[in-house]
């Protein structure tokens, strides 16, 4: 027996799958995005089965933080790109196949090229403005679509886009309101949970490609690790969510997804481009005891905490740019106001402290 | 009649339980959503989706007889 049939063998063996179901998954071509806690299990799987061509898209690093569920990674990944660090460990499990890497973050500028590349296409990823790109992306380029998403203690998966089964516009058509879904870094996550859940997207991966059993299309499998119960849910094709994707698909490059789901970049200025801009507002989002004052920019004190409520003390008619004592409370700041509707706003690198220190250098440029 | 309420994800955190049966008159979903957006007021800056008896339903359909109704958010994380 050789070493292609050697490694397959206890699949091989199974009635359903033999060596024609095997020469199936070789010739099948699988694109992962996010190697995170989704996308480890599924690219683990996926590399074991056999699965001839692995695409790994994934921009970030991986930190420390990230091992305690994203366990295709040691320590030596640390810092190392996740797509890269993938394909190192996934090479040493099974050389036999093809992966190709993306370190990279998915656009609407290279998603319909890359996508065009595989058969299936899967969701890893942790934020809705890539989660509404990769679904449009697939109904576009007409890909199946294996998606699966967490929360907590609790996990989703679906398959979407296939054989004219419902996508994920069919179950939710709008993003939610910005910042009402948490993210796993900000509320956690049990480790094993995205094992689960991204081990079952592999187990629909291998069923799509083989044929067996029953599609999860048209359904919604929901799964609550702290009581071990599930539910499904069916869902229905909603045409007219689709036409509306496919209106856009000669437009999809000019698409901004972060836009559509609220989500705005959060600008960062130095203390000398903050004492060039004229007629901002500055707001100080310090405690009111906190020294040194910046009195020369006339801030408005409105600490963190209170700044929600506080909001009418703030024009929307100026530019507005936050410090705080070194850049992270005013990074928080940011957002709160991008929630409430505020736009053109920016904070200062280095907050009150790099202002204090460069003060003279600074009221220089005003002159 | 009597509804069997689920919510899922972050709405079982803002409503703080997981389940409850609640007594009603004949009412859309929609409406039925504006009542346990009274109840519950945190539940209204909530997006989520409404299934009966385990098929997802628009805020149109009519609810009268007794079934389980689920509250389904969508989920970012990975």
């Amino acid at each position: 027996m050789n070493s292609f049939n050697s490694r397959y063998h206890r699949q091989v063996i199974l009635p359903e799958i033999g060596s024609s179901g095997q020469e199936k998954l070789d010739r099948s071509k699988v694109l992962v995005i996010g190697a995170g806690g989704l996308g480890c299990p599924v690219l683990q799987y996926l590399t074991a089965a056999g699965i001839g061509t692995i695409g790994i898209v994934d921009f970030d690093v991986v930190d420390i933080s990230n091992l305690h569920r994203q366990i295709l990674y040691g320590t030596s990944s640390i810092g190392i790109n996740k797509a890269l660090a993938a394909k190192q460990r996934l090479t040493d499990l099974n050389p036999a196949i093809t992966i190709n890497t993306y370190p990279e973050k998915l656009t609407t500028k290279n998603a319909i090229s890359i996508f065009s590349e595989y058969d299936i296409i899967v969701d890893g990823t942790d934020n809705f403005s890539t989660r509404y790109l990769i679904n449009d992306a697939c109904i576009i380029a007409n890909k199946p679509l294996v998606y699966g998403a967490i929360f907590k203690f609790e996990g989703q998966v679906s398959v979407f886009n296939y054989q004219n089964g419902p996508t994920y516009r069919c179950l939710f058509p709008e993003p939610p309101k910005a910042g009402s879904v948490p993210s796993c870094a900000e509320i956690g996550v049990l480790g094993v949970l995205p094992g689960i859940i991204g081990s079952m997207q592999a187990n629909e991966i291998l069923k799509i490609i083989l044929g067996l059993g029953n599609v999860l299309s048209g359904k919604l499998f929901m799964y609550d690790c702290l009581t071990t119960t599930s539910s499904t849910f069916t869902i229905s094709r909603v045409e007219s969510e689709i036409s509306k994707v496919k209106a856009l698909s000669e437009d999809f490059k000019k698409n901004d997804y972060d836009l559509f789901c609220g989500v705005h970049q959060i600008i960062e200025i130095t203390a000398q481009e903050a004492f060039l801009i004229k007629n901002a507002q500055f707001i100080d989002v310090r405690e009111t005891h906190e020294q040194p004052k910046i009195d020369s920019l006339e801030p408005i004190s409105i600490p963190l905490g209170t700044l929600e409520q506080e909001l009418h003390m703030i024009s929307k008619e100026k530019e507005i740019i936050v410090f705080c004592q070194s850049g992270i409370r005013s990074k928080r700041a940011v957002e709160i106001l991008q929630k409430n509707g505020f736009r053109n706003i920016s904070h200062i690198r280095g907050g009150a402290i790099v202002l204090h220190d460069n003060m003279s250098d600074l009221l220089d440029l005003k002159k | 009649m009597q509804l069997n309420i689920k919510y899922f994800g972050m709405l079982a955190e803002v409503t703080a339980i997981t389940e409850e049966y609640i007594q009603t008159e004949v009412c859309s979903v929609s409406e039925l959503v504006e009542k346990l957006k009274n109840q519950y007021p945190k539940l209204g800056d909530k997006d989520f989706k409404v299934a009966i008896n385990h098929h997802l339903v628009d805020q149109n359909h009519i609810i009268n007889t007794e079934v389980e109704v689920a509250l389904l958010p969508p989920f970012a994380g990975g």
